[in-house]
């Protein structure tokens, strides 16, 4: 029992890996800054995007990147707002989502207290966890703000701010949220539109979560005109995205999903699975980010699919 | 009025021959344009036959989700019932198309084609003024983002951040990484747009094609009209498709024209005449029963003889 453990948490520290704790050289690299609609903005840099919502209240940051990246995201907000950072959101716990917690919170707050920031109480479970040989994670860089209800509202900007929590998706402290104004849902690494999912078996997440997630953001979506516009999807990495490409990652992996139970069903191994190569019609759409591979994917759907074996 | 300066009327009209002369020979494309549909009738109208790959230069992956795809998608995914044609595909499909333009007051040039198709009330705008397409990250459409150059009196105009949407529409994929490029040309009442699809994620090579349309000044275009509907009970998130090896609807096609399978799976080497003589078992129906006076919408049915 314990060698599928030990893949288990093998992948989970690749899917760590996606956002490596290692400091790294971010000189060249810069954030572009996309207006999405209504109050919102999209910052693709280094990491995962950051959603941005500003108005008279002042700034509400979603996923906030490394922290080698605060300086030149709050530059960017700048060009936007002069009012303070007062609430932060991180989707999920993934370093390259949280990793600048303390260092824009320090940058961008007012005179009074500094951001909120909100996570599902799984996020900040795992972020006090100890891990040998890591330093622990400095408490102004964790969610202070945490939830453990479905589902915690907010009123911000003329708005409201819903933020739900995806049970068992990507990880199990998933979160997206939703700006019912501006019609713009932040869904983190839920969705990926031109990579594979990328399910942390080890913290928490499973296919059928990630599929009951994707499917979820579907009953949120509203196309303006035969799925075109709408409810946009700013995903965890990539561009920006509305129900039609939500549809056709849901498709993808409800496909690859469904072939792997298939196979399992025949009493195929992991190897085996492997080697029929599932989601082979898919490799030339979707990319592999970081270390994190097709066959990893596959492995993940297996397992999940396998009771975690 | 009576002009007394004789000379000053020859002048005047000489320059204004000269002024109204095409500028980087800008054709009038505006007009009400009815489709042809000669070409490819039998998919253009009733819809390919499913497993019809023929005439594709298409890879591995788009050959195996075509094979995975089950029709039932289009009505039991909801989101599939409104989803229109892309701007590739709209060329081809329900075609009739009104196409306007914009005029700068200042230079008098042309800034902006506009498009508006019967199918799904589609609307797309092709900018003549040479703004940049926009960043990578931007969303994408089904009619993606069009900036149009002269090249004499021909219009090329290119699409990028188009939308996934299909090269076929019996699941041939055509992914959001695609390029298209039209060349419209003008010739009096006909008007012809050649299409090239790059596509580096389903296609090895360029995809080329070509539709038609005559001007028809009485051409009224109609609401299309689309709303979704759960016509088909399924539980959530139900995505039709055949598992690898089971759909049994794979050779159909080849065995109702006579062709060896082989031939039916498209590739870029299936494009090429040389490729006939690798073709050893042709063995066509003894009696058309299948689209065989198929030269219009109206005339093109299965059992048409």
């Amino acid at each position: 029992m314990r060698q599928p453990l030990l893949r288990a948490l093998a992948l989970s520290a690749v899917v760590t890996t996606l956002a490596p704790a290692q400091p790294r050289n971010f000189d060249n690299t810069q954030e572009h800054l996309l207006p999405v609609q209504g109050n919102t903005y999209m910052l693709a840099g280094a990491g995962g995007n950051t959603t941005l919502q500003v108005g008279k209240d002042g700034v509400l940051v979603v996923d906030t990147q490394y922290a080698e990246m605060a300086p030149k995201i709050l530059s960017e907000i700048r060009k936007l707002s002069d009012k303070p950072i007062v609430w932060m959101v991180n989707t999920h716990i993934d370093q390259d989502h949280s990793g600048g917690n303390a260092a824009l919170a320090k940058l961008g707050r007012g005179p009074g207290p500094g951001p909120r920031i909100i996570a599902h109480e799984n996020v900040l479970n795992r972020m006090t966890q100890r891990v040998p040989n890591q330093p622990p994670v400095p408490d102004e860089a964790l969610p202070n703000d945490e939830y453990g209800t479905p589902q915690k509202d907010l009123f911000f900007n003329g708005e409201a701010v819903v933020i739900y929590h995806m049970p068992r998706a990507h990880t199990d402290g998933d979160s997206i949220v939703f700006f019912r104004r501006s019609d713009v849902v932040s869904v983190g690494d839920i969705f990926t539109p031109d990579q594979w999912p990328a399910i942390d078996l080890a913290r928490g997440g499973s296919v059928e979560g990630t599929l009951d997630a994707l499917n979820y953001i579907l009953t949120l979506t509203v196309p303006e005109r035969y799925q075109d516009g709408g409810t946009l999807v700013v995903p965890g990495h990539g561009r920006i995205s509305n129900e039609a490409d939500v549809v056709e990652y849901r498709n993808m992996l409800t496909i690859v999903r469904d072939r792997v139970q298939d196979l399992l069903k025949k009493g195929m191994t992991l190897e085996q699975v492997k080697a029929a190569r599932p989601a082979r019609d898919y490799e030339t759409e979707y990319s592999e980010r970081g270390l994190w591979t097709k066959d990893m994917f596959v492995e993940a759907v297996y397992r999940s699919l396998n009771g975690n074996r | 009025m009576v002009s007394t300066n004789r000379t000053a009327l020859p002048l005047f009209l000489l320059g204004a021959a000269l002024v109204a002369a095409p500028l980087d020979a800008q054709v009038d494309f505006t007009g009400e344009w009815a489709p042809l549909y000669h070409e490819d009738g039998p998919e253009r109208g009733p819809g390919p036959e499913l497993a019809d790959y023929t005439e594709m230069p298409i890879n591995d992956a788009a050959r195996m989700q075509a094979d995975s795809y089950d029709a039932d998608r289009i009505s039991v995914v909801e989101e599939y019932q409104c989803r229109p044609h892309g701007a590739d595909y709209a060329l081809r499909g329900l075609g009739q198309v009104r196409i306007w333009r914009d005029i700068d007051p200042a230079s008098q040039r042309v800034i902006a084609f506009h498009m508006h198709f019967l199918a799904w009330d589609s609307e797309r705008t092709i900018y003549l003024d040479g703004r940049p397409h926009p960043p990578a990250d931007a969303l994408h459409t089904f009619q993606g983002f069009s900036t149009g150059v002269w090249e004499g009196n021909m219009l090329t105009v290119t699409t990028t951040h188009l939308k996934t949407n299909y090269l076929r529409r019996n699941g041939l994929p055509r992914s959001d990484q695609a390029t298209l490029t039209e060349h419209w040309t003008r010739h009096g009442e006909y008007l012809t747009i050649t299409t090239v699809i790059e596509d580096p994620v389903f296609l090895t090579e360029p995809l080329v094609r070509s539709d038609n349309w005559y001007l028809d000044p009485g051409q009224h275009i109609g609401i299309f009209g689309c709303e979704y509907a759960a016509e088909v009970p399924r539980p959530a998130g139900t995505v039709p498709h055949h598992l690898p090896g089971t759909n049994p609807n794979l050779h159909e096609f080849a065995n109702w024209y006579g062709l060896p399978f082989e031939a039916t799976r498209g590739g870029a080497e299936t494009l090429y005449p040389e490729y006939r003589s690798k073709i050893t078992s042709y063995n066509p129906p003894g009696r058309c029963t299948r689209y065989c006076h198929c030269t219009s919408l109206f005339n093109c049915n299965v059992d048409s003889r």
